[in-house]
This record gives structure tokens, C-alpha cells and sequence, in this order.
């Protein structure tokens, strides 16, 4: 029996890139991330081969879930096609053997810079989120150690500061992204930086939601069917983004999140920020449920407040 | 013989009375040491309810300490300190945990710093450092934190129309106005004041004196005053403690110690003012 026969074939990788170790490391986070909904996992953040705050940390997260059998979507800003998706797609299929789709409801994996997508995702799914500022206290205390304290006490108080000050100036909640939102009555998390119109699909959602920033190595998780409540005061409810009137350009769809194009006259066309679901629309000419219908109904009935203008 | 039975009757006096009541703030036997220093060494504070205890020093004496000690913003090396609170009445306040600390802290004690720049949000607006306080103690009601925001910037005479700007657009006089709006939020029993007006010109000086006596006459507020300035101490202070090198030197009724001071060091101070 010769050494080269007991060793090992040469590989140049291992499995989904990141070493088993790494790999174990990351999943046992995860597990205590779901188990304390919300709250912030420190985890070691490993190199890969892209550089911090283009996706390390969703990319950590799936990689370490990815297998062989999995299906994997990658959108960056609801786009499936721009650079930086297709680029984390090609890097995780290469690494793994997964398949990949563009259809929100075949995937298992799914790997999301600032959107949730339109159609409704289910139990067995993971939602993958790659998180630039973990830290939802950042805005009324620049100490760490503080802010952690302030987790621990869960006083929050002074989060309605920053919602107070947009109220005085604005008289509403101008807060576009990373909306600071309750989980499980417990821990203030800010949500990647999804707009505000997809907050509220957190909410009791059937899939799992993990939120992984690789720069600040921290991650944090939204389990399946867990509390998710914008903060919010007792008088002036949460809005989702007002997109009245807004049509697809290209679908004739309402009530979806839509990107701007500003046109040379000055006008605006819409057209649907998630791709996917635009392209299924427009092959099949049908979809599965979505979070928000046609009427712009949420899918959670009476969730979603309507507006308050606030006296000054 | 002198009928005195139709006698016009004579005005009515309050006889005087004991003070029965137990001192609102009672800190005993303070020691701090900061390395080698010792900032604080075997002092004691006591004020009642609606008096104004005013500490001087020159700088370095500790007096801030003391003022930081019982802010709960720092504990010492030893000593007690009670507040005369519902049902905390026998608890000494530096054996709670830091929560229930922060808490009393939050909801009884109210501080004005000499550097508004200590106590305020500068790029916030001023309602909102005043909303801040309620919104700690759990107020999620925008039209209710609005009106006490205006309350109490009333309170402290700052003008109305200027209640959404930030601090850091004020003047020095109107930013203490806005720290003592916030200090007096959540109406705190105890009110602590860190030379509240060292750093303004004398006239804007004088009218933050007078808002400050004016609202300690209405509110009988009980009130700890730290300031080098015996000019303001005179101005406001029932009881004066004399502090030098960490310790009292001399304590007693204000016109007795700047009128007729025992201590050398006292008699140094008063002179000097003079």
C-alpha cells in the first residue's frame, strides 16, 4: 500500500469553497442566530474571493448551506442579471454543483441584496441577505459597547428619536431602507437595506431569513413564523412606500415595487424592480401568490395602517 | 384696666415647626480615587425637599465629582446614597444593579452640564433632546411627546418658534435653556446643576438666573448647584459646602459663610471675590 493510494485525491478546493471547519463554524452561528430571533451572532468572517461590501457575508451564509441538490437565485437590487448577481451565482455553482433559477418559488436558497421579491416564498426556503450595517443603534449611539448594553436592556427608547426628528422635519417616516423593525417582541434589528415595502413580509413569513454582514462579522436570522413590527409611534403608523399610480412600463403592472426611469423630458416611466417575477409574468402570462396583490392589499389583513399626517 | 377682649385680632403667624421630614438626598461617608488621586474623600451631602445646596471649590477640589456620584453617572470606592422615593425610601442607590441605576436616574434626576455639548444631541432638534428623556421612559405617543417637548421648553422661557432648530444653531444662553427643558422633562424630584452658566456673558447670565430661581420658588425643587461663581451661589443657594482638595472645609447657611467664613481657605475665596 503505497501513501499516494491512502491519501486523498488532490483537490483544489474543498466543498462550496470555504473549508469544513469554517463551514461548521458558520452553521452552528446560524443555529443561534434562529434561536435568539434577531439577535446579532459575532462569527469569523473568512476570505473569499470578493471583496468586503460586495456580498461576503451572504456569501458565507451560502456556502455553508449550499449542497448539491440545492437551488440557488441571486438578485441584487431584484435583478438577476446585473454584475454583481450574476457573478455570486457563477461563484456558488462552480463551488457546488447547485442548480440555479431565476423562479423565486424553485429556489432553497435564495441570495438578496436590498429586495424580498414579490411572489409569496414558503416553509423550507432560506432568504439570504447581505447586510452592510448590522447595527441598528449606530444612529443614537457611535459606541459599540454601549449599543450592546442597550440590546441587553432592550431599551430602545431612543430609536424613536431618529423616527421623532423625521417627523418634526418631514412629517413622515423618510427612513427609505434598513427600516428598524421589532423581532419577536425582543430585538431591534435593522434589515438590510430593504426598502420599506418589503419590511412587513418578514412579518409571520413561512421561510427562514438570515441576515449575514461579512465586513462586520456579525449575523442575525428571522426564523420562520416570528413577530416582525416596525418601529413605529402609537399615533403615526408605519407607511410603505406610496407608489400610486406607478405602471410597468413593459408589463402594465400595478402594485409592485418599482424602479424610476427618469426620462430626457423630464417625465418618469416605472418598470418592476424584481426581474423574475416580470420575466415569469411575461412568459407565462401567470404567477404565484404575491405579498401584495393587485389591489395593493398586503397579505397579512389589517397589518399595514393607513396614513396619519402628524400635527406639529 | 386694659380690656383686651375687642382687641383687633392680631395677624396670623405660622408657629415655626420641626422639620420632621427625612432629607430628600442623603449621601454619606463619599470616598473616590481615581489612580493615585483622590478625587472625593469623606463627604457627606444632604439636601430637603425645596432646598438649594450649592458647592464650591476652585477646580480640581472634587465638587464635580460629587455632582457625577450623585448623577449615578459613576459609583464610588465607598459610601451610600439614599433618594427619599416611593417605596426606595432605605435603599442605598449604588447597590442596585446598572439598570435599575439608569432608571432612577431616568425618571428622578435631572442635570444641567456647563458644556452643552455634554448634554445635548447638537444636530438633533431641540424639541427632540427634550422628547428624549420621555422617549427613554417609554413614551411612544408623537402628539403627547409634542406637547410636553413644549411644556417644558416653555418652562425654561425658550422662545416657541425656535423649538425645532438644533442646538448647535442657538446661542450659549438659549442651549442651557434647552438642557434644563430636557433636565425638567419627566418633573425629576432632584434637580443638579453643573456651573449652569460659567461660559455666558453676565446679562444672559443673569436671565438664566432668573428662570432657574423662579422656577425653584414655583416648584420648591430641590436643587444641587456646583459652580466656582459665588456671585450665582449667593443668587440661589439656601446652604453652601465648601470643598478643597476633596474634602469639606467649611459648611453652613450662605450669608453666614460668605458673610462671615471660619476657614482660611474660605476666607481666601470670599476675598477673593471681592
Amino acid at each position: 500500500m503505497t501513501l499516494q493510494e491512502l491519501a486523498q485525491p488532490r483537490q483544489d478546493y474543498s466543498y462550496a469553497f470555504m473549508d469544513a471547519y469554517a463551514k461548521r463554524e458558520l452553521r452552528r452561528r446560524i443555529l443561534k442566530a434562529i434561536a435568539i430571533p434577531g439577535y446579532q451572532v459575532p462569527y469569523a468572517s473568512r476570505e473569499l474571493p470578493i471583496a468586503r461590501g460586495w456580498g461576503t457575508g451572504g456569501l458565507q451564509v451560502s456556502l455553508s448551506l449550499v449542497g448539491p441538490e440545492s437551488v440557488v437565485k441571486v438578485i441584487d437590487q431584484g435583478a438577476d442579471d446585473s454584475v454583481n448577481a450574476a457573478n455570486l451565482r457563477r461563484f456558488i455553482v462552480r463551488m457546488s454543483g447547485a442548480q440555479t433559477t431565476t423562479d423565486t418559488t424553485k429556489a432553497t436558497i435564495l441570495q438578496s441584496r436590498h429586495r424580498i421579491p414579490e411572489e409569496i416564498m414558503g416553509e423550507g426556503q432560506a432568504l439570504v441577505l447581505q447586510v452592510p450595517d448590522p447595527e441598528p443603534l449606530r444612529g443614537v449611539t457611535a459606541d459599540m459597547s454601549k449599543a450592546a448594553q442597550l440590546h441587553a436592556d432592550m431599551d430602545y427608547g431612543q430609536m424613536w428619536l431618529l423616527l421623532y426628528e423625521q417627523l418634526v422635519r418631514y412629517r413622515q417616516y423618510i427612513q427609505g431602507a434598513s427600516y428598524p423593525s421589532l423581532v419577536n417582541r425582543r430585538y431591534v434589528i435593522s434589515p438590510s437595506p430593504i426598502p420599506r415595502w418589503d419590511t412587513p413580509k418578514l412579518h409571520q413569513a413561512a421561510h427562514l431569513t438570515l441576515l449575514s454582514a461579512g465586513r462586520e462579522k456579525r449575523l442575525y436570522a428571522v426564523p420562520p413564523y416570528t413577530d416582525v413590527q416596525p418601529l413605529e409611534f402609537s399615533d403615526v403608523p408605519f407607511q410603505i412606500e406610496n407608489q400610486q399610480g406607478w405602471v410597468c412600463q413593459t408589463t402594465g403592472i400595478e402594485n409592485k415595487f418599482m424602479n424610476e426611469l427618469p426620462q430626457a423630458d423630464g417625465t418618469s416611466q416605472y418598470e418592476l424592480s424584481d426581474s423574475g417575477y416580470a420575466e415569469k409574468l411575461a412568459s407565462t402570462g401567470t404567477t404565484d401568490a404575491t405579498y401584495y396583490d393587485d389591489q395593493g392589499h398586503f397579505y397579512h389583513a389589517g397589518y399595514l395602517k393607513p396614513p396619519v399626517l402628524p400635527t406639529l | 384696666m386694659l380690656d383686651i377682649s375687642n382687641r383687633p385680632s392680631s395677624p396670623h403667624f405660622d408657629a415655626p415647626q420641626l422639620v420632621t421630614t427625612p432629607p430628600l438626598l442623603r449621601a454619606t461617608g463619599l470616598h473616590k480615587r481615581y489612580g493615585r488621586i483622590e478625587a472625593v474623600v469623606d463627604v457627606n451631602v444632604e439636601a430637603y425637599a425645596g432646598e438649594v445646596v450649592g458647592i464650591v471649590g476652585e477646580s480640581g477640589s472634587g465638587k464635580s465629582t460629587v455632582l457625577r456620584l450623585l448623577n449615578l453617572e459613576d459609583t464610588p470606592d465607598s459610601g451610600t446614597y439614599t433618594l427619599d422615593l416611593p417605596g426606595m425610601a432605605d435603599q442605598d442607590l449604588y447597590a442596585l444593579d446598572r439598570f435599575a441605576r439608569r432608571t432612577i436616574q431616568i425618571m428622578n434626576i435631572g442635570v444641567v452640564y456647563q458644556n452643552p455639548h455634554l448634554g445635548l444631541r447638537m444636530r438633533f432638534t431641540s424639541s427632540g433632546n427634550v422628547a428624549e428623556r420621555l422617549l427613554i421612559a417609554g413614551e411612544r405617543s408623537f402628539a403627547t411627546l409634542r406637547q410636553a417637548a413644549r411644556e417644558s421648553l416653555a418652562t425654561s422661557e425658550f422662545p416657541l418658534d425656535r423649538m425645532d432648530d438644533p442646538p448647535r444653531v442657538l446661542s450659549g444662553g438659549m442651549q442651557q435653556r434647552v438642557q434644563l427643558a430636557k433636565a425638567l422633562a419627566l418633573k425629576p424630584a432632584l434637580l443638579l446643576l453643573d456651573e449652569p452658566t460659567t461660559g455666558l456673558d453676565v446679562s444672559v447670565q443673569a436671565l438664566v438666573l432668573d428662570t432657574l430661581k423662579q422656577l425653584q420658588r414655583e416648584r420648591h425643587m430641590t436643587i444641587v448647584l456646583v459652580s466656582h461663581d459665588l456671585g450665582v451661589i449667593r443668587t440661589l443657594a439656601d446652604r453652601v459646602m465648601v470643598m478643597r482638595h476633596g474634602r469639606v472645609v467649611e459648611q453652613g447657611l450662605t450669608d453666614q459663610i460668605l458673610e462671615d467664613p471660619q476657614n482660611a481657605y474660605t476666607q481666601q475665596l470670599v476675598h477673593a471675590k471681592l
